[in-house]
């Protein structure tokens, strides 16, 4: 019987994922892709304990997950448009305009 | 052929879930931004099909409309846009930093999982129906989410959609030529 523990772990493997991604890309546009893994499995966890408690609020919550995560995506990929504009590169390592 | 007819759900769950995994690591391993954006879209259609398994219609229909076509189409937009090929990447991964990043991940991992086992062990089994009614009468998961998000939850509904137009128009901002980016940086802005 697959219940919420199965949907769990999974959700962390995709979660740990996306985090690895996040921290050792060079890229900025696959450094916002480990970014929507890790939103898909924050999403994951809430549609496997909406089914488990039956409350619809999980779903809901999820929706609003998935809002959050495009607008993220938009802000982001202006991101880099403004990042190409200036540096002329997607490497985020090139990007040390702010540093001391 | 009886295993699998009496296994079917769980047969499809490990299926599904193997290959989000997969696609997840698509995302990291592979060079080209394009080859790790399919990658990326493949796992959101394999966690679509992990949402109906959970009797969640409505958000497996979202997440391929919405992953699945805007954010998706988003991504392989500016990759077209900026046309990394010209940009110099030879090196994949951030230098120095990555061995470190796999140990964090592992250990952030191995954290939750101790949380899991010694924590709320989520057994037990919920059914669907209470996910596809309203008020007793089953209809079906879309007026079910429907009545529950515009009844109890308007106000987040509707302070959810102030932040798609500050991210709307922050978009614009940081997308805008003259925002003020091209000469602050020395750093050769094109021209074009």
């Amino acid at each position: 019987m697959i219940d919420a523990t199965h949907y769990v772990a999974l959700s962390l493997i995709l979660f740990c994922l996306g985090l690895v991604g996040v921290m050792m890309r060079r890229n900025f546009i696959t450094v916002l892709m480990s970014l929507e893994l890790m939103f898909n499995a924050v999403n994951l966890n809430l549609i496997a304990f909406s089914f488990r408690l039956s409350d619809l609020a999980g779903q809901v919550l999820a929706i609003f997950v998935i809002t959050v995560a495009a607008a993220e995506a938009a802000i982001g990929l202006g991101l880099i448009i403004a990042l190409v504009r200036l540096k002329d590169t997607v490497a985020l390592d090139e990007a040390d305009v702010m540093r001391g | 052929m009886d295993f699998l007819i009496t296994n079917f759900a769980e047969i499809l769950f490990y299926v599904f879930a193997v290959l989000t995994v997969a696609g997840g690591i698509g995302v990291l391993a592979f060079k080209s931004p394009i080859h790790a954006a399919l990658s990326l879209l493949f796992s959101f259609i394999m966690v679509a099909a992990l949402f109906l398994l959970r009797h969640a219609e409505l958000l497996a229909a979202v997440q391929v409309l919405v992953y699945g076509g805007g954010i998706m189409v988003l991504f392989l937009f500016v990759i077209m846009l900026v046309n990394v090929k010209d940009l110099k990447l030879e090196q994949v991964f951030l230098s120095g930093i990555a061995p470190l990043a796999i140990i964090g991940g592992v250990l952030l991992g191995v954290l939750i999982a101790f949380g899991l086992v010694f924590g709320v062990l989520a057994s037990g089994h919920g059914d669907g129906t209470a996910l596809r009614s309203v008020d007793g009468d089953e209809i079906g998961n879309i007026e079910a989410v429907g009545a529950v998000l515009y009844t109890k939850y308007l106000v987040p509904f509707e302070v959810v959609s102030v932040v798609l137009l500050v991210a709307m128009i922050g978009a614009i901002v940081f997308g805008r030529r003259s925002a003020g980016l091209e000469g602050a940086g020395g750093g050769g802005g094109k021209t074009s």
